[in-house]
């Protein structure tokens, strides 16, 4: 049925890819004075991408609306950002509470670890303690219909970022100050600050996929196509569905855990319902239900907001003249206005539910010229 | 198929399942009221009845979609559903038998086709999107031994290819194995149907509930569908309840009826004597629905 | 607390609760008909705070106060007929994106227009007159909120109960597909509850913004989620739970304030959110659906 080519040329072309990559990242590692600003946009489309990925296990695979995003990955933030923080900072961190005792033993506990395993374990702490959230949560929070799934998990993202943000808090969180001297991806020893978060992204993906590709990610798809069909066929609703969710929340929250590392410091307004919005905008640009849009939605997102965009905040001149609306936020205007029309006139977004092919990807040209070909006897058709 | 010892059409098998009591009533209409079915191994039973006489009102409590507001469900020698009025339905609840069911047992439908029951469903739920294949694969799900992890990393290959291949040998036996790949949605009416029944077979049931199989298709159709179910009761040895509107269907294949109109049991016997109880021509013909 | 500061947080908190009543109401009858959670209307009560600054600095306040009406319901019906109406037959999902989209789109807009920062809300002259009774210290505003909500909600249960377009709003929330099959015009029933939405979140806004002097773009997101959760609360669907819902919000939200707990209040609500849905979904007043297998 679906045309491809032979695994063992589609292994080889997959593996050039990644080597070619793997060098090019390698490569942009060593010009980082020169390249700043196009490695710190990819490292966030990279981070990104983790979160868009395990959003849309959830909303295009296994048709749960939930939009906690923001939430869990405050807590893989804030999880991470505790851990990896070294010790020797925490006084200037916490200067006007303190640290709490308990805290302050664990962490010094840990300082005998080399720093990429302290990391790697901050991570991972991130990722199991929003995956506990998750599960907590999911008993109420997963036998709802849709729309009343959306809103109590807006409300738990919202619980999560007052929580942390409570001034009774202070000691553990820092409050309202939130955290700083959080050490970056090039703190182990000068590289990795692209080759870490990518090494982590494809490896939570690759994750994603092989769970898709699974029996129970079709059991996911079941209950995504029709809950009490898929009961009938023996796949319990909400055991499924939390394991869905756990799983998301724990990706979503190493993604949250990377955003640390990449922003040094966080504090709880970064973890705003915006945040889960701008999560959503890519899965839909992507396509709902395609792993591969939500990734280069993610890497298309950022980069026009980062990048391409930027002109549209800048008041320009040209002769004299004023051009006219360009001033701060009319870049998101656009970016929204965009987001609307594709909900409106482009649902499937980029990707629809399909995923990358080396077929499709390398017929590419031979399919735009058959179209063009074809399109008359088309219209013949349309006139019987 | 050979019926042995008969007493009173009933054959001397093992029970598969019996509604005791078995009450539905929503709010203060009884959809279903006081079911008393007894499916013995290895039969064909159907139900029939005018429509809205609360038949799949009655599959939706056997397969646990619903909860029973009174009565007692139970799948070979175990429990499946029980439970009495309580609440606000105590007041509500019109039969005088309430006391007698003080067990609560609420199993969620997966729990109950993990016990050997699989249904189709009357207006087709198959998962539209998915091709026909996935769509049985997805129901040997139920069987699956490997947790999340190993079947991620696919460590459970062996289980997988069994998987693959039981699918691919159950869409030869409906005779779908040559539309694998296409997408569910898009097949004939007929043909989703039969796939369906394939997906409901995939759970390896030792029950199967038809919700009206024969829905939307012509006399040659229904004839071939007759075949059919006879055909995958003695490959798979299964016991068969249904509901039917199709009299040719109901009276050429079922070894016993029951007859419910108004959610009430008014008849109980084998083809031949249901054809003249004069209370199933009074509800078939008396009363114009 | 003594027995005055009580009655003070007593007064305070059904204010406040007046005004999530009247928002809420835009919530549960968009939800009645149309089963969709209006994200956007938390945004179209912050636009409401913004015209309500650009109207009052030319024109006297009782003028503006109608002219920001208007204008609200204006922005009430562009978004519907251009975020809503186009995916009538679209899957639930799509439609919620959509309104998450345009409340998006709003909030953005509002940045670009208005800049992040917090404008001050006008003083509305004869809102702000203060009262003393006994110890009891209040502006006309926190008495004014409540009765003109409940005069608000009277007039509204007359509307719907007594005449042709509130018989057809009803029939619509009860089975969309049947009353459009009687011919009633179901664009017209949905235009109509997107009027009386934003006009009622106008008079919300205005008494809401009057005793809070300041206007964001984000001061919509979350007194937006907090009326969902009155709609919720109250039974969604139903308008007397709305305003039971808005009013029990409002004063647990100020007595937690009151009690020092301001940073839980928001936490509250939601914690509230979650137990209603799995004790009783469907809330205080609305009715139960089951789904046909």
């Amino acid at each position: 049925m679906k045309k491809n080519f032979p695994a063992s040329v589609r292994l080889t072309l997959s593996l050039i890819a990644a080597v070619g990559v793997f060098f090019l990242l390698f490569w942009l590692e060593g010009q980082r004075t020169e390249q700043g600003m196009l490695i710190s946009i990819l490292q966030k489309s990279v981070i990104l991408s983790i979160a868009a990925v395990s959003m849309n296990l959830l909303t295009g695979f296994t048709g749960l609306f939930s939009l906690g995003q923001a939430g869990f990955m405050a807590i893989g933030a804030y999880v991470t950002g505790l851990i990896a923080m070294p010790v020797s900072s925490v006084d200037n961190v916490f200067y006007v509470s303190g640290m709490a005792d308990g805290l302050r033993s664990f962490k010094e506990s840990l300082s005998v670890l080399p720093t990429p395993l302290l990391i790697t374990l901050a991570l991972l702490a991130g990722g199991l303690i929003a995956a506990i959230f998750a599960a907590l949560v999911g008993i109420p929070v997963l036998r709802l219909k849709s729309d009343y799934l959306a809103i109590a998990t807006l409300g738990f993202s919202e619980i999560v970022r007052a929580i942390i943000a409570a001034p009774q808090l202070d000691r553990i969180t820092n409050g309202s100050y939130g955290l700083k001297a959080i050490p970056g991806f090039d703190s182990g020893g000068g590289r990795g600050s692209l080759l870490i978060p990518f090494g982590v992204a494809v490896a939570c993906i690759t994750f994603i996929v092989l769970l898709i590709r699974s029996s129970y990610g079709r059991a996911f798809k079941a209950i995504r196509e029709d809950e009490i069909a898929a009961e009938a066929m023996g796949i319990g609703l909400f055991k499924h569905k939390q394991l869905a969710f756990i799983i998301s929340s724990f990706f979503t929250a190493i993604s949250g855990g990377l955003l640390a590392m990449f922003m040094r410091s966080i504090d709880a307004r970064a973890f705003q319902v915006t945040l889960t919005y701008d999560i959503l905008l890519i899965v839909v640009i992507g396509g709902i239900g395609s792993i591969t849009g939500s990734i280069v939605g993610a890497f298309l997102v950022t980069f026009a907001k980062e990048w391409w965009l930027r002109f549209f905040d800048q008041p320009l001149v040209i002769n004299g003249f004023k051009v006219p609306l360009l001033r701060t936020g009319f870049r998101m205007v656009v970016f929204s206005i965009f987001l609307m029309l594709i909900v409106l006139f482009y649902r499937k977004g980029l990707m629809g539910n399909r995923e990358f092919s080396w077929y499709r990807l390398l017929s590419w040209p031979a399919r735009i010229g058959r179209r063009k070909k074809s399109l008359p006897s088309g219209d013949e058709e349309a006139l019987k | 198929m050979t019926r042995k010892e008969m007493t009173n059409g009933r054959p001397d098998t093992a029970k598969v399942l019996v509604t005791e009591n078995l009450t539905m009533q929503f709010g203060g209409v009884v959809a279903v009221d006081k079911l008393n079915v007894v499916v013995h191994e290895g039969e064909i039973v159907a139900l029939i009845g005018p429509n809205g006489a609360g038949k799949t009102t009655a599959f939706n409590v056997i397969t646990g979609v619903y909860t029973p507001t009174n009565g007692r469900v139970r799948l070979f020698d175990r429990i499946i559903a029980e439970n009495r009025p309580r609440g606000k339905m105590k007041a509500l609840y019109k039969g005088d038998d309430a006391g007698q069911y003080k067990d609560d047992v609420v199993l969620t439908p997966d729990k109950i086709t993990k016990l050997g029951v699989a249904r189709t469903f009357q207006n087709i739920r198959l998962f539209k999107s998915l091709s026909v294949f996935e769509n049985v694969l997805i129901a040997h799900h139920t069987n699956l031994k490997a947790g999340v992890l190993r079947a991620t990393f696919g460590l459970n290959r062996k289980e997988e290819k069994d998987m693959h291949e039981k699918s691919m040998e159950l869409l030869s036996i409906v005779g779908l194995d040559h539309l694998a790949d296409e997408v569910s949605g898009s097949l004939p009416y007929g043909m989703q149907r039969r796939l369906e029944i394939a997906r409901a077979l995939a759970t390896e049931p030792k029950l199967l509930l038809l919700d009206e199989p024969a829905a939307g298709m012509n006399p040659q159709e229904t004839l071939d569908l007759m075949a059919f179910i006879r055909d995958i009761k003695d490959r798979f040895g299964l016991t068969i309840f249904m509901i039917e509107h199709h009299m040719n269907l109901v009276m050429g294949i079922s070894d016993r009826i029951y007859v419910i109109d108004f959610g009430r049991q008014i008849a109980e016997g084998t083809p031949v004597e249901i054809q003249a109880n004069p209370d199933v021509i009074r509800a078939y013909l008396g009363v114009d629905e | 607390m003594t027995f005055t500061t009580f009655i003070q947080h007593v007064l305070t908190g059904i204010s406040l609760g007046g005004a999530y009543a009247l928002i809420a109401i835009g919530y549960t009858m968009v939800y009645g008909i149309l089963l969709l959670i209006n994200f956007a209307h938390a945004d179209i009560f912050m636009m409401a705070g913004y015209f309500m600054i650009f109207a009052m600095s030319s024109m006297p306040w009782f003028i503006a106060i109608p002219v920001v009406i208007v204008v609200t319901v204006a922005l009430g019906l562009a978004v519907e007929s251009v975020a809503y109406k186009p995916l009538r037959m679209s899957p639930r999902m799509s439609i919620m994106i959509s309104a998450i989209g345009m409340s998006y789109l709003l909030q953005n807009l509002a940045i670009y227009l208005f800049s992040a920062l917090p404008r001050a809300y006008p003083v509305i002259t004869p809102l702000k007159q203060s009262f003393q009774i006994g110890g009891v210290s209040a502006s006309l505003v926190t008495i004014l909120t409540p009765v003109l909500t409940i005069v608000l909600v009277l007039l509204l249960m007359f509307l719907i109960n007594n005449t042709k377009i509130g018989m057809a709003m009803r029939a619509v929330s009860k089975d969309y597909d049947t009353s459009k099959l009687m011919g009633i015009k179901i664009n017209r029933v949905i235009s109509f509850t997107f009027i009386i939405g934003s006009a009622l979140a106008a008079i919300g806004s205005i008494l809401y913004f009057t005793d809070r002097m300041s206007v964001t773009p984000f001061s919509g997101i979350l007194p937006g989620l907090k009326c969902f959760v009155a709609a919720v609360l109250g039974g969604i669907g139903s308008i007397p739970g709305a305003v039971i819902g808005g009013f029990f919000i409002g004063i647990s939200e100020t007595f937690l304030v009151a009690l020092g707990y301001s940073t839980f209040s928001d936490a509250f609500t939601f914690l509230l959110l979650i137990v209603i849905l799995i004790f009783r979904p469907t809330g205080l007043l609305g009715e139960a659906i089951t789904e046909k297998v």
